[in-house]
């Protein structure tokens, strides 16, 4: 296992520009959304629930990859590291909020376009199985056994969660159907979608990755404070004791203490 | 690695037998769930014939959850464990064996419920669609046991083991429930499905056993280490 670097605090340079760049796309998003783009023919304002339903869902596929890949990379023996653990608990939680996102927003708009919050059609049920995978996936993380063997269990659960996805998928769809296809993207279909639409589409897409990049970043380096705490904590509890007890600095075993609590 | 899946196979369904907890306990609530869902809905009017292959696996995926339990508590108590990991059998076979005596126990329950399920429910039974609920019936059973063995493992040690286990296991042989179910209904030929139906839901319960014992195999190895 490697050795936990010390951190203070989660933000960064980089992290910060990040941070900037994505309260800028969501300012753009929702300038696109709200303000610029068209009413649809059809489905009036409703249309403008989709650009936070589908980059909500993007994100939603994105983050339960990431999980999956950082899964197999702390598998494997060579690239085992703390920190791919980190990565894959990092994006599995914000998968879990963008998955709930997803749903929700798609219950609303299904509400109001379809006449139904819900219908079992292939990739609402899916997404909902990968919802209740993923959550079962946090709860072998909050196990109480140590460290390394609950890493171990989740980047199992994680990877096999992921191997999963593929058969569910295949078993609704032939289950029913009724979702919309990915229609934006099929030429044969000739969809002619209003190009300001098409753009805030994108604006969205983006501008959710943005807010990815940013919450992953931080809350990688929260796990890593997390376990920097666990492992400095006892130390730091005994300087601390010592520093009631009056015992200065000076003193030989509370100095020592105090400097290895510091690094 | 075979020599090993038969020991702890034969291990496994031994202490069964002598226990007596599958046939004095798990399969009387089998029977009690076969019982309640004639309560739910109403027996008259053919809804329970009609769901009848629906309710049959949801019978078998609750008792698979009370099987898994028991699979992994006869390896957690006493230090079995310890032992299991000290005889140094191969990690793939104890995952063999372990997901073989769970098949047989679930093939036995299978075939009881599955004449309660006849009787009970007025369910019928299939003539030309035999072969094809035998094949469902069998890959079902390999992939429920694999998946059902794995999960057991990752979840095992835990003080939280009673909840979690069901958390993890069941949305994860929800296609098997969906492929089983359908095969099982074309087979009797309820709501309009034929024979040929059945058969690529056969093919998808295949796909799910054989992806399910090949993780297996290869999980747990570590999965043993740290059990």
């Amino acid at each position: 296992m490697s050795t936990t670097p010390t951190v203070t605090s989660t933000g960064t340079r980089a992290s910060r520009i990040m941070g900037i760049a994505a309260l800028v796309g969501i300012g753009w998003l929702l300038m696109f959304g709200l303000v610029l783009s068209p009413e649809d023919v059809n489905q009036g304002n409703y249309a403008r629930l989709l650009y936070i339903h589908v980059p909500s869902a993007w994100l939603a596929y994105l983050s339960f990859f990431v999980t999956a890949m950082a899964s197999a990379l702390y598998l494997w023996k060579r690239t085992r590291s703390a920190a791919w653990d980190r990565v894959a608990g990092a994006s599995a939680e914000i998968g879990v909020v963008f998955t709930g996102l997803a749903l929700i927003t798609g219950m609303v708009w299904g509400k109001a376009v379809w006449g139904v919050y819900w219908t079992w059609d292939a990739r609402l049920t899916s997404t909902a199985l990968l919802f209740v995978l993923f959550l079962g996936y946090l709860a072998i993380r909050q196990l109480d056994a140590p460290p390394d063997v609950t890493a171990k269990r989740a980047a199992i659960a994680g990877l096999i969660a992921f191997v999963d996805v593929p058969i569910v998928h295949q078993s609704v769809q032939w289950w029913r159907t009724l979702h919309q296809e990915a229609s934006v993207l099929r030429q044969d279909l000739k969809v002619e979608m209003d190009g300001l639409m098409l753009f805030s589409l994108f604006v969205g897409v983006v501008a959710f990755s943005l807010v990815y990049v940013w919450l992953m970043l931080h809350r990688t380096r929260v796990g890593a404070m997390e376990q920097a705490l666990d492992d400095k904590g006892l130390e730091l509890a005994i300087a601390e004791r010592h520093a009631e007890a009056g015992l200065t600095p000076a003193d030989p075993v509370a100095a020592g203490a105090v400097v290895d609590g510091g690094h | 690695m075979l020599r090993a899946a038969r020991l702890v196979a034969s291990k496994d369904l031994r202490i069964e037998a002598r226990s007596r907890v599958a046939t004095n306990q798990v399969l009387p609530f089998a029977f009690l769930v076969l019982v309640l869902f004639a309560f739910a809905l109403d027996p008259d009017r053919g809804v329970l014939r009609k769901a009848a292959p629906g309710l049959f696996w949801i019978t078998v995926l609750f008792t698979l959850v009370l099987g898994v339990q028991r699979s992994v508590s006869i390896e957690t108590e006493d230090g079995a464990s310890d032992a299991l990991r000290l005889s140094g059998l191969e990690p793939a076979g104890v995952f063999l064996g372990k997901a073989g005596a769970l098949a047989v126990q679930l093939a036995v329950l299978e075939l009881v419920l599955g004449v309660g399920v006849a009787v009970l429910y007025d369910a019928g039974t299939p003539g030309a669609g035999v072969l094809l609920a035998l094949a469902a019936g069998v890959a079902a059973t390999i992939g429920l046991a694999a998946a059902g063995t794995l999960y057991g493992a990752l979840s095992a040690g835990q003080r939280v083991r009673e909840t979690l286990l069901p958390l993890l296991l069941l949305p994860v042989v929800a296609p098997v429930l969906i492929g089983a179910t359908r095969s099982f209904e074309a087979a009797l030929g309820t709501s309009g499905a034929s024979t040929a139906d059945g058969w690529p839901w056969v093919g998808l319960l295949t796909v799910f056993g054989l992806a399910y014992s090949a993780m297996g195999l290869l999980a747990f190895g570590p999965l043993l280490e740290d059990a």
